[in-house]
């Protein structure tokens, strides 16, 4: 530990200490405002989970899975890529990836936000339940599947089956949509649409004209099971 | 789960680092794959182009002096031999259709893993450290290689149905996932004349990719058509006599990084495998995109 100015700054070699001494500490009672710094992550699964104090937490590489998982109140930034379920579960709080994210970024995740400066993989935001996700570059195939809250804003393009089954979260989507899923409709940028993008692009510090957005939500044609249908959808 | 690792070493000066280099990747992947390991490596160089056979026996002590000397006298030529507990790797005046039928009338125990003039093939039970440290797998050199570490869904844990697979000659698969439509390939081949080992999945992959090259397709045509043609799961890393292939299905539930420097391209199915390797923090690092084929040329 050192100290810097009246903050305290903690240093986590997981190399050395391995993740479970990490993730101890952060369920521990610390000061608001202490910042953590965790070194050789190697790709290690699970560092930085379930951290719930309002502290700084820099990984100064690539993380494995996930990174950063259930977070409540805690700044983490990845300085790198990360594996499969960053942030997955997150309540509150903000994760960032200066690297690429692999499947499954922000699965389930109910509050905070989360920004990828670079691509995401297949299934970004898949069951979103209230976060806020940016991706500065593209997404992968099935993302937002069965997203049911929360806003995903993607400045590249989108893969496969975009929003496939999605309830009431909303896309945005800045490049091409290679395809749409069963359920999802492009639908025209209202006002509030054009807020929400710029609102989501400064929560990321990341610039663009919200006017060069598509907006991407629910049919809600398969709210109710429709006998006519004939398994077409 | 299953782990998959690959390592294509570029600089030829730098070969004998495919062991020590490699190693530390399977071993990682035992997270992934406790149960059984493999490794097929590739050594063009070492064999001269000469064709080789990597075999196993069932006990680790076995008298493979005397094997040679009976292989001997059936070809009425050399033998060389080079030999490690249950494995060993022979050089005979031998087509591999009469070796296999010499094995199965005499030697019905051994078991034949590979076929090739670059390829050596090891796999066993027991966690993939054990197996590496059993086989000596840091003290292994070559162009490149291809490992796997299993944990079982298809079939039994035994040696012959661990991975890599291997058909033909110099040419092997390793499979992370599930094919769902094994057995219709598996006719499918059968009809052309095609024997099987065993009944695992990742067996009908191997053989039906090595029947299309057998059959005119180049690599990435054969791969193209195993899109089609295999239904299921997987991430493909595919070895032949001087390449190194990806593929993952469109669904892409089975993981792959892979990175890059001038020095060499390693896959594996997890970057904390890749961790350790020199130079990975300049490395470029991409994960292989779900239907695309990637190869990489020694």
């Amino acid at each position: 530990m050192e100290r810097v100015g009246r903050q305290e700054k903690h240093v986590f070699d997981v190399a050395q200490t391995g993740v479970r001494a990490l993730n101890s500490y952060l369920h521990g009672s610390l000061a608001e405002g202490t910042s953590i710094e965790v070194l050789n992550p190697g790709g290690a699964h699970s560092i930085a989970v379930g951290a719930r104090a309002t502290v700084q937490i820099d990984v100064r590489g690539h993380a494995g899975y996930y990174v950063a998982g259930m977070n409540q109140r805690a700044a983490v930034t990845v300085h790198g890529n990360v594996g499969w379920g960053v942030a997955e579960n997150m309540m509150s709080g903000s994760v960032r990836v200066t690297g690429f994210a692999s499947e499954a970024a922000g699965a389930t995740a109910h509050g905070g936000l989360l920004v990828i400066e670079g691509d995401a993989s297949l299934r970004c935001g898949i069951s979103l339940k209230g976060a806020d996700i940016v991706v500065g570059g593209s997404v992968g195939s099935f993302s937002a599947f069965m997203a049911q809250k929360g806003r995903i804003l993607i400045c590249g393009d989108a893969g496969d089956a975009l929003g496939d089954s999605l309830y009431e979260a909303v896309i945005y989507v800045r490049g091409r949509i290679k395809s749409l899923g069963a359920d999802a409709q492009e639908e025209p940028m209202g006002p509030a649409d054009l807020s929400a993008v710029r609102e989501l692009l400064a929560a990321a510090a990341m610039s663009g004209d919200p006017s060069s957005f598509k907006r991407v939500a629910s049919k809600r044609s398969l709210y109710h099971w429709n006998a006519e249908a004939g398994q077409e959808y | 789960m299953c782990g998959i690792v690959g390592l294509l070493i570029k600089d030829p000066e730098q070969r004998s680092k495919l062991g020590p280099w490699l190693t530390p990747m399977l071993v990682e992947m035992g997270a992934r794959g406790p149960e059984s390991a493999g490794l097929a490596v590739f050594d063009a160089a070492a064999s001269g182009g000469e064709r080789q056979y990597s075999l196993h026996a069932p006990a680790w002590e076995y008298d493979w002096s005397a094997f040679a000397r009976a292989c001997e006298a059936r070809t009425g030529g050399t033998v060389t031999l080079r030999s490690l507990g249950n494995h060993a790797v022979i050089r005979a005046d031998l087509a591999p259709a009469e070796l296999k039928q010499w094995l199965r009338a005499e030697y019905p125990a051994l078991h034949l893993l590979s076929a090739g003039a670059a390829i050596d093939v090891y796999k066993d039970i027991g966690h993939p450290s054990r197996v590496a440290d059993r086989y000596r797998f840091r003290e292994l050199a070559g162009s490149h290689a291809v490992g796997h570490t299993r944990m079982a869904t298809e079939s039994a844990v035994t040696p012959d149905r661990a991975h890599p697979f291997t058909a033909g000659e110099d040419f092997c698969l390793v499979h992370n996932g599930t094919i769902s439509n094994p057995f219709m390939v598996r006719r499918k081949l059968e009809h052309a004349g095609i024997e099987f080992q065993t009944d695992n999945d990742s067996e009908a992959a191997c053989r039906f990719i090595e029947w299309r090259l057998r059959e005119g397709d180049d690599l990435e045509g054969a791969l193209a058509r195993s899109l089609e043609e295999l239904d299921g799961f997987y991430t493909f890393l595919i070895g032949t006599g001087d390449r190194l292939a990806l593929l993952r299905d469109a669904f892409a539930c089975k993981p792959a990084i892979a990175a890059e420097t001038d020095t060499y391209v390693a896959v594996s199915s997890e970057f904390r495998a890749l961790a350790h390797l020199p130079g990975i923090e300049k490395a470029k690092l991409f994960e292989p995109m779900p239907g695309e084929i990637y190869t990489w040329s020694v």
